[in-house]
């Protein structure tokens, strides 16, 4: 099963290795990260996607709070909340389908960044399933390159973490 | 003050009395205060990673912290394995390491290692100190982590311009590690639940480990085992948190256990498990072990819970405080069927001690310990059949006499370990059971052990073997003993040659006399040469990843 999970860290170096080095070291496997400040700037929050079930979740949220410099752990499974990602991607766009590309991300509410003669690229936020079905459908025209941020969540409501 | 004399005010002021290490260009600065500062004892070890074990061994036999110290590159990597084998066995050590000057950082500099990333998987904790003004933080935060919650170790890694640099001498007198908060108390809904629960049990069992040693907690487990009647099994690091003369003991469990203590494992319908691991060595095939019990599993690491085996009652404490807890909530009772019961899997198998005329492993070991009786005595091993044999036989009465890697299995741990246990106890009985392949790895320890006087007796079972892997390739390898005969120089020549006192035993006869000798001798090492059967293997023995049950007897 897929699990959220956000770790509150001290911002301080090597942090973001001790965290992939855990993963690696324990054979656990992250289908993504993404990382950045909160509103402390001595915290800064990891915000990971994995796999696994309830026993591996368990040693995971254990293991992690054994680094010293995490201080808060929290599974968004089975609780309410927000969850985005932003894709850059990047794709043909000739003159003849440039119309229809655009009319896709419009209905995606994706943003056209950049343009160029032969190709656009497009800004998209969402769920990961909606940057995958974006994708899906940009894949015909060719799609030069694109990237991921990786889910970042928060709690719905007035709680934190 | 300039980093170095900051970093060595504050070892002063953690009460660190001697520092095992090993000099060089990335800290010179600091052996330059070493050399005005007479209450810090400073022992030269022969290669840093005798500095490391040398820590561990002292941290191990007095439970303070150990404190070595490296230079930059080399120096730094020699003390991996050490940091390793702490890790491995939660040993507080403090590791300081020189680093080349922050401008040189990142440009394969000099002797520079990034011992920071190389120690991260094997250390509690590590520090690359940046600003001179953050040196004595850390240094405080670094004695903190490696001696609180579950020890390991943690290194310091100082870089020289942070040495030299001039900054106000502070003293941090509260330090605030924001995610780092060990738990102590159990649980009191958990311990009243263990407690209703050893009331229930008919065949109840404790299973102890090296954490009870390292919380102090032998006398609560004493008294709740006789309150309640519970026999005991312990661990390989466990040996000496139960007296083991006490008719409670069952002795060690796991790989080269008792035929007893695997017994009452796999019959128990209780397992209290105390500090203790779970490790692949002790359960055996980890899904039979212990099948009939229900599982209490006390320990300080909440990561422990779980990670092996599913325990029914979970405490996350102090095992001191835990088990304090406990006897309070539990009623006198006996169990005299269980102990029964016991008493027969005593009887149906003796440990096979064939008469010989060779001189066996264990005429050494069990004629030592008659000698000794472990009283003033802290015995150390290596790793290899000879540890398991010493394990076996040497009986242990208290916490702190027996010294050995357990979790990473160093051979080369003994020697250097033996130097800080002794340094650590200069009026104990420090006597080192060692192997003829374990004893070349750290062999220049010697050196150490000559320059500084220090009385070690070190026993050799020499058996020309990687005996422990030759067994191995015997018992599940068709006897292919592919590269484990060892060819030996005279061991008593080269002890001579160090400037120890070097004696040889070939027959049996001649045992007593050369144990004698050696415990008389007060001002230097002596190495006693024993050359043991060859082939003889450790019994019983539970073949990797095979059940506790189906345990090889002869
Ligand atoms: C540093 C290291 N290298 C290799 C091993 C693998 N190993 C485990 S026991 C053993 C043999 C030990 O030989 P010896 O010290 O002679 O002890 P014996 O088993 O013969 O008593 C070896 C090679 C190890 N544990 N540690
Ligand atoms: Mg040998």
């Amino acid at each position: 099963m897929q699990h959220i999970i956000s770790v509150l860290v001290e911002n301080k170096p090597r942090v973001l290795a001790r965290v992939a080095s855990l993963f690696a070291r324990r054979g656990y496997n992250i289908e993504s990260l993404a990382v950045g400040p909160t509103q402390d700037p001595q915290i800064s929050r990891i915000t990971l996607v994995v796999h696994g079930n309830e026993d591996i979740l368990e040693q995971i949220t254990k293991q992690l709070y054994k680094l010293i410099e995490v201080i808060k752990v929290g599974d968004f499974t089975n609780t309410s909340y927000v969850d985005r990602e932003l894709a850059l991607i990047k794709v043909n766009a000739p003159a003849a389908v440039r119309s229809e590309v655009a009319q896709i991300a419009e209905i995606f509410r994706a943003r056209i960044v950049d343009v160029e003669e032969k190709s656009l690229t497009v800004e998209v936020t969402g769920t990961p399933d909606k940057i995958d079905a974006l994708e899906q459908l940009l894949r015909k025209y060719g799609i030069i390159e694109m990237t991921r941020t990786g889910r970042i969540a928060l709690a719905r409501g007035s709680k934190s973490l | 003050m300039k980093g170095a004399q900051i970093l060595i005010e504050l070892l002063k002021r953690e009460g660190v009395e001697v520092i095992f290490g090993y000099p060089g260009g990335a800290v010179i600065d600091i052996y330059d205060v070493i050399y005005e500062t007479p209450e810090i004892h400073h022992i030269l070890v022969r290669h840093e990673q005798g500095a490391a074990h040398a820590a561990d061994g002292y941290a191990r036999s007095t439970g303070k912290v150990g404190v070595c110290m490296a230079t930059s590159g080399p120096g730094a990597t020699n003390l991996v394995t050490g940091l390793a084998t702490a890790y491995m066995d939660s040993i507080p050590i403090v590791a300081i390491t020189g680093q080349v000057g922050t401008p040189l950082i990142g440009k394969d500099s000099f002797q520079e290692a990034d011992i920071t990333g190389i120690t991260m998987p094997i250390t509690k904790h590590n520090f690359l100190v940046t600003r001179v003004e953050d040196l004595a933080f850390i240094v405080r935060e670094a004695f903190y982590i490696a001696s609180s919650g579950r020890p390991g170790p943690v290194v310091i890694d100082i870089p020289k311009d942070v040495q030299q640099k001039t900054t106000e001498f502070v003293y941090p007198e509260k330090i605030k590690i924001p995610g780092y908060k060990p738990t102590y108390r159990g649980h009191v809904k958990q311990i009243t639940l263990a407690a209703a629960a050893i009331m229930e049990a008919e065949r109840p069992l404790l299973y102890v480990g090296g954490g009870v040693i390292t919380s102090g907690a032998s006398a609560q487990l004493l008294e709740l085992a006789e309150k309640t009647d519970i026999p005991v099994v312990h661990t390989m690091m466990g040996k000496g948190t139960f007296p083991e003369s006490h008719p409670l003991s069952l002795g060690m469990l796991g790989m080269h256990g008792t035929y007893w203590a695997n017994k009452a494992v796999m019959n128990c319908d209780l397992l209290i498990a105390v500090g203790a691991r779970f490790d692949d060595r002790v359960t055996g095939k980890v899904d039979t072990f212990a099948p009939k019990a229900k599982i209490i599993h006390i320990d300080i690491d909440p990561a422990e819970i779980g990670k092996n085996v599913k325990s029914d009652i979970p405490i996350v404490g102090d095992a001191r405080l835990v088990l304090g807890e406990l006897v309070k909530r539990v009623e006198r009772k006996t169990h005299p069927q269980w102990r029964e019961e016991i008493e027969t899997f005593k009887r149906a198998y003796s440990p096979p001690y064939k008469e010989s005329p060779k001189l066996l492993p264990h005429h050494v070991i069990t004629l030592i310990y008659e000698k000794t009786h472990g009283e003033n005595t802290i015995l150390v091993t290596d790793v290899g059949q000879h540890q398991m044999w010493a394990a076996q036989m040497y009986r242990c009465e208290k916490p702190r006499t027996w010294v050995s890697s357990g979790g990473l299995g160093t051979m080369g741990y003994g020697l250097p370990a033996s130097i800080g246990v002794q340094i650590g106890n200069p009026d104990k009985r420090v006597i080192l059971i060692s192997g003829d392949g374990s004893i070349f790895m750290k062999i220049q320890e010697m050196v150490t052990a000559v320059n500084y006087g220090l009385p070690l007796k070190i026993f050799v079972m020499n058996n020309s073997y990687l005996g422990m892997v030759r067994q191995w390739q015997g018992c599940l390898y068709k006897k292919r003993y592919s590269c484990t005969r060892l060819h030996n120089p005279d061991l008593a020549v080269v002890a001579r040659a160090f400037g120890a006192e070097g004696l040889t035993v070939k027959t049996q006869a001649e045992l007593e006399q050369a144990i004698d000798k050696a415990l008389a001798i007060q001002d230097r090492p002596v190495l006693v040469d024993c050359h043991v059967a060859e082939e003889e293997n450790v019994l019983p023995f539970v073949p990797p990843g095979k059940s506790l049950e189906e345990m090889i007897l002869e």
